[in-house]
């Protein structure tokens, strides 16, 4: 059974038909990436997934389970977690409280014992820093662990902001432009990093990506979409070499 | 002197209220100089009392604008809901000090709670413009709602009797104002380290991000406001006490703006800038008004010996400049463009710099803080 399934998604916004029609299945354990041209409607998609925007029609299914009605903030609980094609990191707090933010998910404390910060409190404060420990060492982030995000390099946030996502402990991964601004270096790295979720930790990938060299390197599947249809499916290569894509990233 | 680096050998460490034992006994040596001030300084004991108050008020504030990114400007509302609760309480119905004290704590939670209601939808100035109204109907309210408030009359204020011990002198107000003081400043400290904090400090950084990470921007945002609000509330039930009389002009817009000052001077973001910008706020009048007074005279000894009628000139010309009424709000209007110009960061932000050239000594650069054009996506949009 398909971990993640979208169903005729459609997004509306006033006359605009965003995403028309969409729908695409995830097995468990796969790097499934979206890719087209330029307002496509790849984003849109995504942030359908992860519930920011209430679609016109169509259904989300994850885990079995319908999260089409779902609040945006119950989406993480479940499993999905996601990071930005422009960095929303929390810039004016530490790696460590961006990536401890990222176990909020997991919050089991409640006001009244944080208020009086509980032994309770702290083991389960604890907990949550080992489990942020881990995702350090995976992502060798040791060096800026105390460093204010607003001090870092951009590709230093993008790689926090992965870690942040993955502090949740998340089932599906949703990655938006992982290499945008990068360089040729860091994207490299990005595509071990990618590979290294989904072997070590055995997380599912959806992707958003136009650097088509990382994309062939990590991803299972390619879904192409152009106008918000999709337009074709199949691995990197059959869907570079499809005609419509072709047509859809020259034109003619 | 070395630079001091802070040799961490378990997660615990972090998870302190203090960074480490050197800072601890910065801060017990300061409770410690607090303990003993009123012996030292006997004629301002009042003054600091107010001091400790309104670091209560600077907490409030800072949670809600510093750490939670909403700015209000009808603080002193909840801080005359606290005080009316209290006093009415207490003296209308003779219920115990400390009831008193918790009432204001939950009724001005409850008011915040409404408040922050319509906060879910609005953000930035039209969230600030929303809390002016809000504060503009209670001022009304408390003075229509005569039969609870006295209205205009105003009411007069009792001292405090707490457990049965009556506390009606300066010195024990003091000390009672101090334990509040360090109480909320706890309380708050391991909110602030707790995942409440965080939650809150995500909304102000990035909503969206706060959201997708499972943050329930209703529940944190709505917290924020109660939380801010009980802590006003307690400050309320001191304030009564500090100024013995309640009216309803006493809790204007201009009192808002104050608080929110207090908390823009001393640092946005930070618990130690609520407490320099409650220092500021509350001593700045004192130091006025004794600069009232002796600036005209140390002038005049300047100008004397140019001759007798030149001193008394001058004295007359100075003095009759300082006695202008309209100056104090005028000189906290100029402290507030010159700190928005030269630091932004605040009291706080200076002291940081001023730890850090000596803790660096003769290897300081100056560069470390020059402020540079960045052009991240931050930076741009404030």
């Amino acid at each position: 059974m398909s971990l993640f399934a979208a169903d005729g998604l459609v997004m509306d916004f006033g006359g605009l038909r965003a995403v028309d029609g969409v729908s695409f299945q995830i097995e468990p354990g796969e790097v499934f990436t979206i890719i087209g041209p330029n307002g496509a409607g790849k984003t849109t998609i995504f942030n359908l997934v992860s519930r920011i925007y209430e679609p016109t029609a169509g259904r989300l299914i994850f885990d079995g389970e319908d999260i089409t009605r779902v609040p945006p903030h119950e989406v993480a609980r479940r499993g999905i977690a996601r990071t930005f094609q422009n960095i929303e990191l929390f810039e004016h707090a530490t790696v460590l409280q961006n990536l401890l933010l990222g176990r909020h998910a997991h919050k089991r404390s409640r006001f009244v014992e944080e208020l009086l910060f509980l032994p309770s409190v702290r083991a389960l404060e604890l907990e949550h820093r080992e489990a942020v420990e881990r995702v350090i060492d995976f992502l060798d982030l040791q060096p800026h662990r105390d460093n204010l995000v607003v001090n870092l390099a951009y590709g230093v946030r993008k790689v926090v902001e992965m870690a942040r996502a993955l502090c949740t402990r998340p089932r599906l991964l949703l990655l938006d432009e992982p290499s945008s601004g990068l360089s040729v270096e860091e994207t490299e790295d990005m595509a071990f990093w990618i590979q290294d979720i989904r072997t070590v930790l055995g997380v599912t990938v959806l992707m958003v990506e136009h650097d088509m060299s990382l994309v062939s390197s990590v991803s299972d599947r390619v879904l192409a979409v152009n106008y918000g249809r999709p337009i074709a499916l199949g691995t990197a290569r059959e869907v570079q070499e499809h005609p419509d894509v072709i047509k859809a990233y020259l034109g003619g | 002197m070395s630079v001091r680096f802070v040799f961490k050998t378990s997660y615990d460490q972090d998870l302190g209220i203090f960074r480490d034992d050197v800072q601890r006994n910065w801060y017990l040596a300061l409770l410690v100089g607090l303990l003993v001030l009123p012996l030292l300084i006997p004629a301002y004991v009042v003054d600091v009392s107010l001091v400790f108050i309104y670091g209560l008020c600077g907490l409030s504030l800072m949670v809600l604008a510093g750490y939670t990114g909403l700015v209000s400007l009808g603080h002193a509302a909840f801080l005359g809901i606290g005080a009316y609760t209290h006093v009415y309480v207490v003296h209308d119905l003779g219920l115990p000090w400390v009831v008193g004290v918790a009432l204001a704590c939950v009724v001005t939670a409850a008011v915040g709670v409404l408040v922050g209601l319509p906060a879910l939808r609005m953000t930035g100035v039209y969230l600030s413009i929303a809390t002016l109204a809000f504060a503009l109907i209670i001022q009304e309210a408390l003075t229509r709602w005569e039969r609870v408030t006295g209205g205009l009359k105003g009411k007069a204020v009792e001292k405090p009797v707490v457990f049965g011990v009556h506390l009606g002198g300066d010195t024990a107000f003091y000390f009672l104002c101090l334990a509040f003081l360090i109480a909320g400043l706890w309380l708050t400290g391991n909110l602030l380290r707790a995942p409440t904090g965080r939650a809150w400090v995500a909304i102000r950084d990035s909503e969206i991000a706060a959201q997708s990470m499972g943050v329930n921007l209703a529940v944190y945002k709505t917290s924020a406001f109660a939380y801010s609000a009980a802590l006003m509330g307690v400050a309320g039930a001191l304030f009564a006490h500090k100024i013995g009389f309640l009216a309803p002009d006493i809790f204007t817009v201009l009192l808002s703006i104050q608080f929110l000052l207090m908390v823009v001077v001393g640092g946005l973001g930070s618990l130690h800038g609520a407490l320099f910008g409650a220092v500021f706020v509350a001593l700045l009048p004192v130091a006025i008004s004794q600069a009232r007074d002796s600036i005209p005279v140390w002038l005049s000894a300047i100008a004397s010996p140019f001759g007798k009628e030149a001193g008394a000139a001058t004295f007359l010309a100075v003095d009759q400049f300082v006695k202008k009424p309209g100056l104090e709000p005028g000189l906290f209007g100029v402290i507030l463009v010159l700190f928005i110009l030269f630091e932004p960061l605040g009291i706080y932000g200076r002291w940081r710099k001023i730890q850090l050239y000596f803790s660096t000594f003769p290897l300081y650069k100056r560069a470390t803080f020059r402020r540079q054009k960045t052009y991240m996506r931050s930076e741009r949009l404030r």
